[in-house]
């Protein structure tokens, strides 16, 4: 089933109306007539979808981004990439089910393709655990990484987390080590590494994959350091507030833009990736190829530089000095 | 309330008057009635019991280096808030009367001192300010004390005590863990030590960065360490969590601390690390035990 978003609804009614219109149409004699009420309506229906979407609030877009048909990293990788071979494990007795990496093909070019992994139905949701990772994924992840350093493969990192799993054998396995070391090593790996928020970047979750030489984000992509709903139930004491919330939180791609936390936005397709999965897909390979060819310009000891330069400005505009 | 002004009633630290005009506290743990100045001589910890007590920061600078060695730098910087956040009040007001209210600047206080005789860099968290929650102005301070302890080739120590990342710097705070522990790779290149002090607490983006990449990580006892506070993990799988979970013991038994030191061997033990690191001759013990009692 469809799941419609709340601002969705006069779209999908339009869409309904306009759907049994045609389906009518050979009953009219005048096909001409019909024909032209459609065009008026296909009309209305982008106007008014450009509208709400351009509209979009913070608490708005995270419901679009958390939306269950959003295209997920396994649904990129099969429309992006050929060639994929799955890897697993941490070699530490994890699986981390929740973040899927593999090496692929980008055109002609090897690539590491590694990102969080939601799922869509239940079963998948749960296999998965809606994508909240325990620390065997973040270990997988940084396995993979040195992987493709070895063999001097760029890397891709797709984020889509609420964040890392909150629970009693994620914090004995030590849930604080595994991200912290990923933030720690991940800064010095000396191959491309292009990190894109597709959907939910959540804290230290996201992060954990998201040391980037570049930080994309989609549109209507969300990130930041905790959800709507913590920072309502912490802050305001009321877990409804969260459309204020989100709102101070800035946590929509052009905030982020702004903020300097994010080198690009990838626009979506009219009406949200979640209805467009390969028109989407195609925007993001457009940004990636792009990207890739930027920084195959750089040498392993200015990638490095690079990020290690981007990440330490990061705040430095946060401050003053005193009396 | 703030979450962290919820945790600092819970620490027992309300104090009161005696007949004798006497101020006495009561201990969280074991809920006796100790003289103030008794818990002062102990170093903040419970005579009857070993609760840690959580001390502000100069009586931690106190405790730990040498008397008079500390310089404090960066004490200048404030937050700006980029974000110009506002919840029941603005982030900007909060930052007012949070320095108001303590004598330092945010809630890090960073410099170069000595521990017997040995030069180090040091960041002593303040939980009195806001949580001791990391933002822009924590992240700075930490990174410039790794900057400074590469340039002078220092060792450097970290006394953590914060809940985790400032919400009311959005982003910029999470990012604040991506550039502490990049500054750390560094540090590391250069091989220089760095010992981690975990404090209760220490959870969230500061767990989750700096905290957990010490060459030494060190505890002090029943410490709350962790990614996720207790709550969170409670609402989430909806159980009662164990005894002793997430406490300083809790970690050493699953292999993600050095060791448990309590707070009166915390000074002698980073520098004996250090002096082991640097293949430097150990003080005797004797000497040691003589300037443990200068430390009070
Ligand atoms: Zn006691």
């Amino acid at each position: 089933m469809v799941q419609i978003l709340e601002f969705e609804r006069e779209i999908f009614a339009l869409e309904n109306q306009i759907h049994e219109l045609v389906s009518m149409s050979h009953m009219y004699d005048s096909v001409g007539d019909i024909t032209h009420e459609i065009g008026k309506l296909h009309k209305k229906v982008r106007h008014m979808k450009h509208d709400v979407y351009a509209k979009l609030n913070g608490w708005q877009k995270t419901q679009v981004a958390r939306h269950p048909d959003r295209p997920h990293t396994l649904d990129y990788i099969g429309y992006i990439f050929t060639d994929f071979i799955e890897l697993h494990g941490d070699r530490h007795g994890g699986y981390g089910p929740s973040v899927v990496g593999g090496l692929g093909k980008f055109g002609d070019q090897s690539v590491m393709i590694i990102g969080h992994q939601k799922g869509r139905e239940t079963q998948e949701k749960i296999h998965r655990n809606f994508g909240m990772s325990q620390p065997a994924g973040y270990r997988k992840a940084l396995r993979l990484m040195k992987l493709a350093q070895k063999f001097r493969i760029p890397i891709i990192n797709l984020i889509d987390t609420p964040g890392a799993y909150p629970g009693i054998d994620a914090e004995e396995k030590g849930q604080s080590e595994a991200i912290a070391t990923n933030l720690f090593q991940m800064i010095d790996i000396d191959v491309p590494i292009i990190v894109t928020v597709i959907g939910e970047g959540g804290s230290g979750g996201a992060l954990a994959i998201g040391v980037g030489n570049r930080v994309l984000m989609f549109e209507h992509s969300v990130y930041s350091v905790i959800s709507p709903e913590g920072c309502a139930s912490i802050l305001w004491g009321d877990k409804d507030k969260v459309v204020q919330a989100a709102e101070a939180l800035q946590l929509t791609a052009p905030s982020l833009l702004k903020l300097g936390v994010i080198d690009e936005i990838i626009r979506e397709p009219l009406g949200g990736a979640h209805r467009h999965h390969k028109r989407t897909a195609i925007l993001l390979k457009k940004a990636l190829r792009k990207n890739l060819h930027d920084l195959s310009r750089l040498s392993p000891d200015e990638l490095v530089h690079q990020r290690h330069e981007k990440f330490r400005k990061l705040g430095e505009v946060g401050f003053e000095v005193g009396a | 309330m703030y979450w962290f002004d919820k945790i600092k009633k819970k620490t027992g630290l309300g104090k009161k008057f005696t007949e004798a005009g006497e101020i006495w506290v009561e201990c969280k743990s074991c809920k006796e009635q100790i003289y103030t100045s008794e818990l002062a001589e102990n170093l903040k910890v419970c005579p009857k019991c070993d609760y840690h007590f959580r001390i502000d920061v100069w009586t931690r600078i106190h405790q730990l280096l040498d008397t008079g060695t500390f310089v404090e730098k960066d004490k200048g910087l404030v937050a700006t808030d980029p974000l110009k956040f506002k919840d029941s009040k603005k982030y900007k007001d909060r930052l007012k009367t949070a320095l108001k209210k303590g004598a330092t600047s945010d809630a890090v206080v960073t410099g170069p001192g000595s521990i017997e005789g040995r030069p180090v860099e040091v960041c002593f968290f303040d939980f009195s300010y806001m949580g001791g929650s990391m933002g822009t102005v924590v992240g700075e301070k930490i990174t410039r004390t790794i900057e400074r302890a590469i340039k002078n080739q220092m060792p450097l120590i970290i006394v953590s005590c914060s809940g985790g990342a400032r919400m009311q710097e959005g982003i910029l705070s999470l990012m604040q863990m991506a550039k502490t522990s990049a500054a750390l790779s560094k540090l590391s290149k250069a091989k220089l030590p760095y010992i981690s002090i975990l404090t209760d607490p220490t959870t969230g983006g500061v767990s989750a960065s700096f905290a957990m990449l010490g060459d030494i990580i060190l505890a002090e006892p029943e410490a709350l360490i962790g990614f996720a506070g207790p709550r969170v993990i409670e609402q989430t799988i909806r159980q009662k969590l164990p005894e002793g979970f997430q406490r300083s013991e809790f970690l050493l038994d699953h292999g993600l601390i050095d060791q448990v030191v309590h707070r009166s061997d915390l000074r002698t033990t980073i520098h004996q690390l250090l002096c082991l690191l640097k293949n430097d001759p150990v003080f005797p013990a004797e000497v040691n035990k003589k300037q443990k009692g200068l430390q009070v």
